[in-house]
């Protein structure tokens, strides 16, 4: 079966605007690809591979049908605005502090309920999967949001491949947790290391993905290289970065926000502009790179996702389990 | 200072609003990827850092016996308004884009702001009886009113603890701070009553 490569426009300069077009020209091509010619990427052929060097291309990364149209934000928006409280709590703490931060060589644990466990390379971690782009929606608690170009691997492939038994409910994640790397964890801002779950249902519905990747390239450090959790539907606090462990566990897992102020921050966090956050509202965002004068935008019920994620919490208080 | 008079003492407390407007522009720096938020943030800061210098007047009047520093107390108590009420204008019309029904709610039900603004509503009272005039019209009610600045202080120390979201540095600082110039004051008091 011959692998199918995907050419990239030769860049004119190493600029940041021009990588930002060609992603996006390229975007386009693998939207086209995957709709007309989806069956011969269908077949897993392709391994999933992550250079080691930084800003480096990712080769094979075929489109998904669950990217959103919606222009995406800029590449310094995306990397220079950040909460990875490692690092620092300011905004721009990850960006200045992450720089000498080496996310490779890795390696990431898996435990808990499953038939496959072990501690794996981060390449050995990846290899078995496809790539794909997600243009996803990204909703903070703090009530702004962003649309972020990620790379990653659909976690349902994930975890079908490492065989959780039925005892497993929930799939939990935790983040390195090495202060001579990150200075942010000399402080007990949270309760290190950070922590964070879901249920089986949301870590294998189609959205929620582990990402390894930012338009087009290999993830920047402060984003949560190599591998962080993307779930679009809830606040961005879900989405864990540098994960060291995945645990399939039958208890409901520890969410580091939540340890840390329970009455403001739940387990579930799915976004909804019903439900305030009891110092402010949620009914509103502002998006970032809307301008200075840009009105906020009105919060969509599961950002907007409730198509895919809707029926997962028919039967549950979102008032009660916020 | 003494010697540098009030118009300089002017421009160097105008220089924070200035540096939004020029970073707002990118000619000074940058605002950022959230430019209300950053805006927001720095008129809060420096409404509250006016507010600390206003207060240190006198205890560093008692210290150095630098009494003419009196002199330029009403300008940066008046900078401490001036940088409330941008902070406040900006949250009304940038970040609230004027939807009033939004702003009720938040003045209301959002306890961090419906205490905010009880602070700018005592800085107006205070800015509106700054003058001269009005400081002989009212006489001994001038001074109480005015003993108003402390309340405003603790307002605006609570205000932004409040609003922060996990990490307090910030506000514990200007609370240390506020707790050092309030307690010298109480202190002198008391040496004051004992004598």
């Amino acid at each position: 079966m011959p692998a199918v490569l995907i050419k990239k426009p030769a860049d004119i300069r190493p600029s940041e605007i021009t990588s930002e077009r060609n992603y996006l020209n390229r975007r386009d091509f693998l939207r086209v690809g995957a709709v007309t010619g989806g069956s011969i990427l269908a077949s897993s052929a392709l391994a999933a591979v992550v250079p080691d060097s930084r800003r480096a291309k990712l080769p094979d990364v075929r489109g998904s049908e669950f990217s959103t149209d919606e222009a995406p934000n800029s590449y310094e928006d995306v990397t220079t605005y950040n909460n990875y409280y490692e690092f620092g709590t300011g905004k721009s703490d990850p960006f200045e502090n992450a720089q000498d931060f080496e996310p490779r060589p890795w390696s990431i644990t898996v435990d808990g309920h499953a038939e496959k466990t072990g501690t794996f390379d981060f390449e050995d971690f990846i290899k078995p999967f496809d790539l794909e782009d997600r243009i996803y929606r990204m909703r903070c608690v703090e009530a702004w949001s962003m649309v972020i170009p990620w790379v990653g691997i659909s976690l349902a492939e994930i975890v079908k491949h490492f065989k959780p038994t039925s005892k497993a409910k929930y799939v939990a994640f935790e983040t390195v947790n090495d202060r001579s790397r990150m200075p942010g964890l000399r402080r007990r801002s949270l309760d290190w290391p950070y922590r964070e779950g879901l249920t089986m249902a949301e870590a294998t519905n189609p959205l929620t993905i582990l990402a390894v990747g930012l338009y087009g390239e290999v993830l920047p450090n402060q984003n949560g290289a190599p591998i962080r959790l993307v779930v679009p539907w809830k606040y961005g606090f879900k989405g864990i970065k540098g994960i060291v462990r995945m645990s399939f566990t039958e208890q409901q897992p520890d969410s580091s926000w939540n340890l840390s102020q329970p009455r403001e921050y739940g387990f579930y966090a799915n976004v909804n502009p019903n439900v305030d956050h009891p110092r402010w509202s949620q009914a509103r965002e502002r998006r970032i790179g809307s301008g200075l004068f840009a009105s906020k935008q009105p919060t969509l019920m599961f950002n907007g996702y409730g198509e895919q994620v809707a029926h997962l919490y028919k039967n549950l208080d979102l008032r009660r389990y916020y | 200072m003494r010697f540098v008079g009030k118009p300089a003492v002017f421009l160097l407390c105008l220089l924070p609003a200035l540096l939004v407007i020029g970073d707002a522009f990118e000619v000074t720096g940058r605002l950022g990827a959230n430019p209300v938020e950053e805006i927001l943030d720095r008129f809060g800061n420096w409404a509250l850092r006016m507010i600390m210098v206003t207060l240190a007047v006198t205890p560093l009047r008692r210290i150095t016996g630098w009494n003419w520093l009196v002199r330029f107390r009403r300008m940066l108590g008046l900078f401490a308004f001036f940088y409330a009420l941008m902070h406040f204008l900006t949250w009304l019309i940038l970040d609230q884009g004027l939807l009033l029904s939004a702003i009720l709610e938040d003045l209301v039900e959002r306890p961090f702001i419906t205490i905010g603004f009880a602070a700018l509503l005592l800085l107006i009272a205070l800015a509106t009886t700054s003058t001269n005039g009005m400081r002989r019209r009212l006489g001994l009610r001038w001074q109480i009113l005015h003993n108003a600045v402390y309340v405003i202080a603790i307002l605006g120390v609570w205000h932004y603890w409040w609003q922060v979201k996990k990490d307090i540095t910030e506000p514990l600082i200007y609370a240390a701070i506020l707790a050092v110039l309030l307690g010298a004051r109480l202190w002198w008091r008391r040496r004051r009553g004992q004598n």
